[in-house]
C-alpha cells in the first residue's frame, strides 16, 4: 500500500473540507475494486479524477452519492463525511443526500420523456417550483447552463431520447444542475461532446465552482489540467497520488503518476 | 453456422476486386438465402393451417347463424278473442284460427297445399299458446295487423341447412315426410324463409330436445362476469407482487424460492386450479356453486402466475440506466418505478394481462369442476350482483356442453359459439394492439 494522500495535506488550502473520505474500500462480490482511498474533496473547487479505464474512478464516484446501493453485489466500507456526517449512517436517506450530491453518469440517460420533462423533473419531486412560470424559468436556466438552450428551445416538447449523443449529455447535465445540488459528480461529462461544447460545459463547470463543490471524472489531461483546482490519480483501486492541479502535472510525485499523464501507461 | 469457425481465420482474397464475390462470401450468401427460404415456408405453413381452421370453423359454424322462420300477419278482433277465451280448449281455437289464416295467405299467393293442426304443431310448435300469450300480455295490439315470425322446429331448419332428408326421415314422429312438402309449398308461398338467428347470440341454453332454441347469450354474459373478477383481482394482484419481487425485494433464498414456485404454477394443469377451487371455495368457504364470481376467483389464480411473468420480464427490460437517472436527481425508488420504468414497463404489462385474459377466456376444465357447466346457463341473471353469484356458465363450457348433446342441430350450435368465441378473443386482441400504441406513442 502506498501513502498516497499526503499531498492533499501539504498543500494550504482556503476552502472548507465537503467531503471527507476514510479508509474506503468497495467491493464488488469478490472483486476488491477500491483499496483503503483518504481523499479530501473541497468545497467551492473542482476535483479530477484520472486514471487509467478500469481503475474505480466511476465507482468512487457513485459511492459519494451512495448510487452503488442499487448493484446488489458492490459493499462499501470506510468513512464518507460530507460537512462532518457521515453518509453512510443508518438514519441518512440515500434520497435526501442524492438532492444534495447530483449525478451526471458516463453513458448519456436522458427519461424516453419530453426535454422540458426531463429537466423539470427533479424540480418537481422536489417542489422547487411553485407555478408553471417558475417551472418554466427553472428549466430555461438549466438549459442555458447545460449549453443546450439555443439548440432546444424550439422543440422541448420533444423526446429527449431523440437528441444526438452530445446533446443527450448536456441534456443531462442541465437535468442535474436543475435541482441545484451542493456538489455535483460528472462522470466523463464531455467524452460525447465536441470542442465548441466542452468549452461551453467547461465554462459551465468553472462557473458552478463559486458556489457549489464539483467532481469530474475525466481521460483528458488537458481538460482536467483546464477545469480543475485539485486532481486524483486512481490505479487499480488505489489513490495513488491527490494534490494541486498545477503540482500532479508538473511535478509528479509517484513514478506511476508521470508515466500515465505522460502516456506511458493507461 | 457453420460458417462462424470459418470467419475467424484471416480475410482470405483482400486484394480482389469487389465488382464480383469470393467464393467464402457465395456461401455465406447462399447460406442465408437458404435461411430466408425456410422462414418462409415456415410461415406459409403456418398461414395454411390457419386458413384451414378458419374455412372449417366458418364452414360449419355459419349455419348456427341462421334459421327458420314463418312470417305470418295475423289480426284477432276483440270479438274473436272474446270467443277463443270462452271456449273450452282455447289453444285449440288459437291455432284453428291461426290454420284459417295461413291458409288464406297461401290460396292468396296461389299455393295449394293440405295440413292440418298436427303437422303444424310439428313445424312450428304449439302456435295456440304463443298467440294466446301474445294477446293476453298485449290486449291493446287486438284488432290491429301483427306480424309473427314463428321459428320453425329444428328438424325444418335442418331440411333448410341439408341436415335433414326424405329418406333420413322415414318413421319419425317428430316429422314426417308429408311436413316436408308442406314446407316445399310454404316456402313456394314465400311464407317460411331463412333469417338471422338472433335468438342464438341472445339467447340461454335450452333443453336437450331443443337444440333450435339454443342461445349463447346468457353464458357471454357469465364469462363477461368472470372476465370482471379476473381483471380486477389478478392486474393489481400480479402487478404489485411484480413490481415488489423485481424493484424492491432483496435477492436471496426466499425470493428465489417464491420465484421457482411462481414459474411452476404457471405450468399446473387448469383442471388443478378446478378442483382446487371446489375444495377451498365452494366445500370450504362457501361460496355459491357455478357462480361466476367463483369461476372468476379460479381463473384468477391461473392467471397470475402468467401475469407476474410477463410483467416482472417487462420490469426487467427497462435499461437499469433510466432507474440510475431518476435516483440521481433525488426520486425516491418508488418515485423511480412509478414515474418511469412502469410507465415503460406498460405495453408489456397490458399485452401479457391480456394474454391471460385471454387465455382465462378459453378454459373449460376448471369451469366444469365447479359446476358451471353449460345447461346451467338458462337464463340472464336478474341484476349486476346476481351476475356474479347466481349460477351461470361461460362460453366455453357452453360449446362443449353443446359438442357433447346427441342432437345434429347442436353440433352446429357449438361451432357456432366457437365463432363467437373467437370473435371476443380477436376483440381482446385488438384492444391489447390499440393500448399497446396508445402507451408506446408518449415516449
Ligand atoms: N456493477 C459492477 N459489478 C461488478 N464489477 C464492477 C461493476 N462496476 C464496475 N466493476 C469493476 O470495478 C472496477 C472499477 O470499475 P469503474 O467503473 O469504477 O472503472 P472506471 O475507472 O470508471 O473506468 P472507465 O474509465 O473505463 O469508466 C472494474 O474492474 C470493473 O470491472
Ligand atoms: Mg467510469
Amino acid at each position: 500500500m502506498y501513502d498516497a494522500p499526503k499531498t492533499a495535506e501539504s498543500t494550504v488550502s482556503q476552502n472548507e473540507i465537503k467531503f471527507d473520505c476514510r479508509d474506503c474500500q468497495v467491493w464488488y462480490g469478490d472483486t476488491h475494486a477500491i483499496k483503503d482511498v483518504n481523499i479530501q474533496i473541497e468545497d467551492n473547487t473542482v476535483t479530477s479524477f484520472i486514471g487509467p479505464s478500469g481503475c474505480g474512478k466511476s465507482t468512487f464516484l457513485r459511492c459519494l452519492n451512495r448510487m452503488n446501493d442499487t448493484i446488489d453485489v458492490a459493499r462499501v466500507e470506510g468513512q464518507f463525511l460530507l460537512d462532518g456526517e457521515d453518509i453512510y449512517d443508518r438514519k441518512v436517506d440515500p434520497v435526501q443526500l442524492r438532492a444534495k450530491v447530483g449525478m451526471v453518469f458516463q453513458k448519456p440517460n436522458p427519461f424516453p420523456k419530453s426535454i422540458y420533462d426531463n429537466v423539470a423533473y427533479g424540480p418537481k419531486i422536489h417542489g422547487m417550483a411553485k407555478n408553471k412560470a417558475e417551472l418554466d424559468e427553472i428549466v430555461e436556466r438549466a438549459l442555458r447552463r447545460g449549453a443546450i438552450w439555443d439548440e432546444v428551445k424550439d422543440r422541448l416538447d420533444q423526446p429527449g431520447t431523440g437528441l444526438s449523443g452530445g446533446q443527450q449529455q448536456r441534456l443531462c447535465i442541465a437535468r442535474a444542475v436543475a435541482t441545484e445540488p451542493e456538489v455535483l459528480l460528472m462522470d466523463e461529462p464531455c467524452s460525447a461532446l465536441d470542442p465548441i461544447a466542452t468549452a461551453l460545459v467547461e465554462e459551465l463547470i468553472d462557473e458552478l465552482r463559486t458556489r457549489y463543490s464539483v467532481v469530474i471524472v475525466t481521460h483528458s489531461m488537458q481538460q482536467a489540467a483546464r477545469v480543475s483546482q485539485k486532481t486524483a490519480f486512481f490505479h487499480l483501486g488505489n489513490l495513488v497520488e491527490f494534490g494541486d492541479t498545477g503540482e500532479i502535472f508538473t511535478n509528479p510525485n509517484d513514478p506511476r503518476t508521470e508515466s500515465y499523464i505522460t502516456g506511458r501507461i493507461g | 453456422m457453420t460458417d462462424a469457425s470459418i470467419d475467424t481465420a484471416p480475410a482470405a482474397g483482400g486484394k480482389g476486386s469487389l465488382l464480383g464475390s469470393d467464393a467464402r462470401t457465395k456461401k455465406r450468401n447462399a447460406a442465408e438465402k437458404r435461411f430466408r427460404l425456410y422462414g418462409m415456408a415456415a410461415i406459409a405453413i403456418g398461414l395454411f393451417f390457419l386458413l384451414v381452421l378458419f374455412v372449417s370453423i366458418i364452414r360449419s359454424g355459419a349455419p348456427a347463424f341462421t334459421r327458420t322462420v314463418v312470417d305470418v300477419e295475423f289480426t284477432l278482433t276483440q270479438a274473436e278473442f272474446e270467443a277463443a277465451e270462452s271456449e273450452l280448449f282455447k289453444t285449440k281455437a288459437y291455432s284453428n284460427l291461426f290454420i284459417q289464416k295461413l291458409k288464406s295467405q297461401l290460396d292468396a299467393a296461389g299455393v295449394e297445399a293440405e295440413f292440418d293442426e298436427s303437422a303444424i304443431e310439428r313445424l312450428l310448435g304449439k302456435v295456440g299458446s304463443t298467440l294466446r300469450e301474445f294477446y293476453r300480455a298485449n290486449p291493446e295490439q287486438l284488432g290491429q295487423p301483427v306480424d309473427f315470425e314463428l321459428a320453425a322446429s329444428s328438424r325444418v331448419d335442418g331440411y333448410f341447412k341439408g341436415r335433414v332428408s326424405r329418406d333420413t326421415l322415414q318413421d319419425s314422429r317428430f316429422l314426417q315426410v308429408s311436413d316436408l312438402d308442406l314446407v316445399d309449398r310454404l316456402e313456394e308461398a314465400g311464407v317460411i324463409r331463412q333469417a338471422f338467428n338472433w335468438p342464438f347470440i341472445t339467447g340461454a341454453d335450452s333443453g336437450v330436445d331443443n337444440p333450435g332454441g339454443a342461445g349463447i347469450g346468457a353464458s357471454v354474459v357469465g364469462s363477461f362476469f368472470m372476465m370482471l373478477v379476473v381483471l380486477a383481482l389478478s392486474l393489481p394482484i400480479g402487478v404489485a407482487a411484480s413490481i415488489y419481487l423485481e424493484e424492491f425485494a432483496p435477492k436471496n433464498r426466499w425470493t428465489d424460492l417464491i420465484e421457482v414456485n411462481i414459474s411452476n404454477l404457471a405450468a399446473v394443469p387448469s383442471i388443478v386450479f378446478g378442483i382446487l377451487g371446489l375444495a377451498v371455495f365452494i366445500q370450504f368457504m362457501h361460496l355459491p356453486q357455478s357462480a361466476p364470481l367463483v369461476g372468476g376467483l379460479v381463473l384468477t389464480l391461473m392467471t397470475l402466475p402468467t401475469i407476474i411473468i410477463s410483467t416482472r420480464a417487462s420490469l426487467r427490460a427497462v435499461p437499469p440506466s433510466i432507474r440510475d437517472a431518476a435516483l440521481g436527481v433525488g426520486a425516491s425508488k418508488m418515485q423511480a418505478v412509478f414515474h418511469h420504468v412502469l410507465p415503460l414497463a406498460m405495453p408489456g404489462i397490458l399485452t401479457g394481462t391480456i394474454i391471460g385474459l385471454a387465455q382465462a377466456l378459453g378454459e373449460t376444465a376448471p369451469l366444469l369442476l365447479i359446476g358451471m357447466v353449460g345447461f346451467v346457463a338458462r337464463g340472464y341473471p336478474d341484476g349486476f350482483i346476481a351476475g356474479f353469484t347466481e349460477p351461470n356458465s361461460a362460453m366455453p363450457a357452453q360449446i362443449y356442453t353443446w359438442a357433447t348433446r346427441a342432437d345434429a342441430g347442436f353440433y352446429e350450435k357449438a361451432w357456432g359459439g366457437i365463432i363467437i368465441l373467437l370473435a371476443f378473443l380477436l376483440t381482446m386482441n385488438i384492444i391489447a394492439i390499440i393500448l399497446r400504441r396508445r402507451f408506446e406513442r408518449r415516449w
